[in-house]
């Protein structure tokens, strides 16, 4: 189990995963590159950003290999973070529309 | 000390999978996660690691959303001229690819570890920790520019919104800090393993301890180069 099942691994593995990697960052740079505006670009952003944050956990830090007590005390907390994302959006919103009404001229 | 699991057959503690492996490992009276006590507060540092960032990105977004001047845009500020023609964004793409660099010769350098490899491990980790080098020397290079020709400030700059430069100064300044402490804390651990400190003991855990904060320095990146220069 955890972290000894990692000695197994060949190098290949992280060749892989180090060649997906460059991949997805070159794709998310062509889409800045290529001007892809609006929804689709903060889609595609957001998707790539995910899929090497996931690759870059899950197999270069070896979560993948861990017990799930020790996914869970570390994956589930940040998930607090999408409540002040939340508020945050909501007051910034709300300081724009102020702002808009009391300080443009 | 057995578990007497829901289909009725005992198994050892510790051995017990999914949401029942959660309980068991939390309840059993004993020590929660078998992994190196290193590793897991390691784990638990890159946690709260994580919450700071966090909070200096959700700023940024606060900020980002509620000017009413209009943000500079970021493929035009972070472009560089190759050859008279500007390429957006360029110096920003090859330091992305560098830290990627960085995080692959990592991982391999954790695998030699693992095998005992005391020679590449050391190398590996000084190359990860060459990468990382010319990672802030290349950010060194863009805060230059970016203070004496665009003239930035953290309070100001002549492009747009104010706020632009403090969210650039500190969201990349925390990052590159983080990065120069990478470096060394990697020198550190490389040149202990090349002088046989671990083979001693036959335990190269550290060398996963410390992959795992550079790996995470990587990942902070990632979130940074979505949010702040592509978005």
């Amino acid at each position: 189990m955890s972290a000894h099942e990692g000695t197994q691994h060949p190098i290949s593995v992280y060749l892989w995963i180090w060649l997906a990697l460059f991949v997805l960052s070159a794709l998310s740079y062509s889409v800045d590159y290529f001007h892809v505006q609006g929804l689709l670009r903060w889609t595609l952003i957001i998707v790539f950003m995910f899929l090497k944050a996931g690759l870059i956990v899950s197999i270069f830090m070896h979560m993948k290999w861990e017990r799930m007590a020790l996914k869970l005390v570390i994956l589930v907390p940040p998930l607090c973070l999408l409540v002040l994302i939340g508020l945050m959006a909501i007051e910034g919103d709300y300081t724009f529309l102020t702002r808009s009404v009391a300080f443009t001229p | 000390m057995a578990v007497e699991t829901m289909t009725g057959h005992i198994e050892p503690a510790g051995v017990v999978e999914g949401l029942a492996g959660v309980v068991t490992d939390f309840s059993s009276d004993k020590q929660a996660f078998p992994v190196p006590w290193g590793k897991a507060m390691m784990w638990i540092f890159l946690l709260s690691d994580t919450f700071i960032f966090s909070c200096f990105l959700v700023s940024y977004m606060h900020v980002r959303m509620s000017t009413t001047v209009p943000w500079p845009n970021p493929s035009e500020v972070f472009a560089l001229s190759l050859g008279g023609q500007p390429i957006p964004l360029i110096l920003i793409a090859i330091m992305t690819f560098i830290l990627i660099s960085s995080s692959g010769t990592m991982a391999m350098a954790v695998n030699y570890g693992y095998r005992r490899n005391r020679g590449r491990t050391a190398a590996l980790m000084l190359i990860t920790a060459g990468f990382g080098a010319t990672f802030v020397g290349m950010q060194a290079f863009e805060w230059t520019k970016l203070i004496t020709e665009e003239g930035i400030r953290p309070w100001g700059n002549p492009l747009g919104a104010a706020q632009f430069g403090s969210s650039f100064f500190m969201i990349t300044g925390f990052h590159g800090l983080h990065v120069s402490a990478g470096v060394i804390y990697l020198v550190v651990v490389a040149l202990k393993v090349w002088r046989g400190d671990y083979e001693r003991t036959g335990n190269y855990e550290i060398v996963e301890i410390a992959g795992l904060y550079w790996h995470f320095v990587d990942l902070v990146w990632v979130f940074i180069f979505a949010f702040f220069y592509l978005w």
